[in-house]
């Protein structure tokens, strides 16, 4: 089994390390590098859960194995915050709108919808469906999570009321 | 679960890459996007020894607009070809198949050309690149051949690339003038496998009567089936909905689809029979402005 050195930039920061070819991504994230908000449902790609951003692209992290995205930029949802180091807008719009529960899906919806709003900046209701029911929730009934999208995508960012 | 231990290799180039895949001859797997291999390896279905990453061939990437085809290089991914409007416009086929595969994060990763060679029966592109006759072109260390789409797909999960052979883009041709098509899926959620698609490929003559008429089906078969409705249809009017309902149930009828854990069937024939019918009016309604 070959191992190889990779080099990422997760969350703006320069991390280099040994991991062997079968690593995956998630595990890399969570093991190598401590960000836990990556979390693991089914390592099958149907969950969502462990969903990061690759150049800026929602990808699941349980289907690449870390070698593969070396030289990436990689987003977690801890790299979401807002400049100041608060919540970000999504996250915001996740707590104001009740669409966080139990939490596990959250980092895999945060990170989905922060992809959707910059390809999409003024949804639908009908686009902010379909930009969370790649992530399975089975708290929220997911009127929340959709409700959250529209407001994230509120020309005051969500800031007011 | 997670990937049995393997070795890594990442060519360079292509001419490395077709080195290395005849060295490791069966030992070795090719990896594009994995969003069908890492699955399988993760559930320990498959355990390659060797695995391929084509991921750093700048030369395989790229979406090609020639004369009478798009031409879609290897490392194009699912969400490249939904963002490019030269494809909406040239080839709509395609445009409205995409979004139907998986979610977006799927899309961002894994490869047009990858999904072609992965073969899944219910699969969209396989059965977009049948519809439009289109081809994929294959490279190995002994040379290269272009296979056309009828004998691409030989079994579900099986298409024609030899060992040591890469696939390394795939043709979709433009459909002719006063050409007309559609993509139409059910599945029993967004983004879920279909239960049944089916791509309707419809040209019609000067005077708005169907000149050829063609339903490719996905989901009811091992591999995509193309059925010729031609003879149905050919001189009837753009709109007769009694020739298209009639046309359907023909094309149906040559359907052979099996049960499985997600639909009987007799429900996947019977939404094979709705759905081409839908698609062909849609197509030749299409047809009229083209
Ligand atoms: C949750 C989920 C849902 C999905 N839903 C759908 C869906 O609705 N519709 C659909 O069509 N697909 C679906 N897919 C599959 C997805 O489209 C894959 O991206 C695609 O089938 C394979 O492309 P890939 O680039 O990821 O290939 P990989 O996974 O890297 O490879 C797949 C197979 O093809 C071989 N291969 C790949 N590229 C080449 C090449 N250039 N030359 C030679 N061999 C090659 C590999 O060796 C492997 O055997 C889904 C996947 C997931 C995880
Ligand atoms: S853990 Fe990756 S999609 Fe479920
Ligand atoms: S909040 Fe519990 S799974 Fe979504």
């Amino acid at each position: 089994m070959s191992e190889h050195e990779i080099e990422l930039s997760v969350n703006g920061r320069r991390q280099v390390v040994r991991v062997p070819a079968r690593r995956l991504l998630s595990d890399c994230l969570r093991h190598d590098l401590a960000f836990t908000s990556t979390h693991v449902g089914c390592e099958q790609g149907t969950c969502g859960a462990c969903t990061v951003l690759v150049d800026g692209a929602p990808m699941r992290s349980c289907l690449l194995p870390a070698v593969t995205v070396d030289g990436c930029e990689i987003t977690t949802a801890e790299g979401c915050r807002a400049p100041d180091g608060g919540l970000g807008r999504v996250q915001r719009a996740l707590v104001r709108c009740q669409g966080v529960q139990c939490g596990f899906c959250t980092p895999g919806m945060v990170v989905s919808i922060v992809a959707f709003l910059r390809e999409c900046p003024r949804p639908s209701p009908e686009q902010a469906r379909d930009a969370v029911a790649g992530v399975l929730c089975r708290c929220t009934g997911y009127q929340d999570l959709v409700a959250a999208v529209l407001h994230a995508a509120r020309p005051d960012g969500g800031a007011s009321g | 679960m997670k990937p049995a231990p393997f070795d890594y290799h990442r060519p360079r180039s292509l001419e490395e890459a077709l080195v290395t895949l005849d060295r490791l001859g069966t030992t070795g797997t090719v990896m594009a996007g994995g969003q069908s291999l890492v699955p399988l390896m993760n559930r320990r279905e498959v355990s390659p020894a060797n695995i391929v990453d084509i991921n750093f061939l700048v030369e395989l990437s790229g979406i090609t607009h020639e004369d009478r085809a798009v031409r879609v290089g290897a490392l194009v991914r699912h969400a490249e070809l939904e963002r490019d409007a030269a494809v909406r416009r040239r080839n709509p086929l395609l445009a409205e198949a995409v979004p139907h595969i998986a979610h977006a994060a799927i899309r961002s990763r894994g490869t047009t050309v990858g999904s072609l060679v992965h073969a899944d029966p219910t699969a969209e592109m396989p059965a977009v690149l049948v519809a439009l006759g289109g081809s994929v072109e294959l490279r190995s260390a002994a040379g290269g051949r272009t296979v056309p789409a009828t004998e691409f797909f030989l079994g579900a999960n099986r298409c024609c690339a030899a060992v040591g052979e890469l696939a390394v883009a795939a043709s979709f041709p433009v459909p002719p003038p006063r050409t007309g098509t559609a993509w139409l899926e059910v599945a029993r959620q967004r983004g879920g496998r279909a239960v049944c698609g089916v791509a309707a490929v419809v040209t019609l003559d000067t005077g708005r009567r169907v000149e050829r008429a063609t339903a490719t089906y996905a989901g009811v078969g091992a591999t995509p089936v193309l059925v010729d409705l031609t003879e149905v249809m050919t001189g009837t009017r753009f709109d007769d909905l009694a020739r298209w309902r009639a046309a359907a149930d023909e094309g149906g009828s040559a359907l052979a689809p099996a049960d499985d854990l997600h639909a009987s069937a007799g429900y996947r024939r019977h939404l094979a029979r709705v759905l081409a019918e839908r698609a062909g009016r849609l197509a030749a309604i299409r047809a009229t402005g083209a």
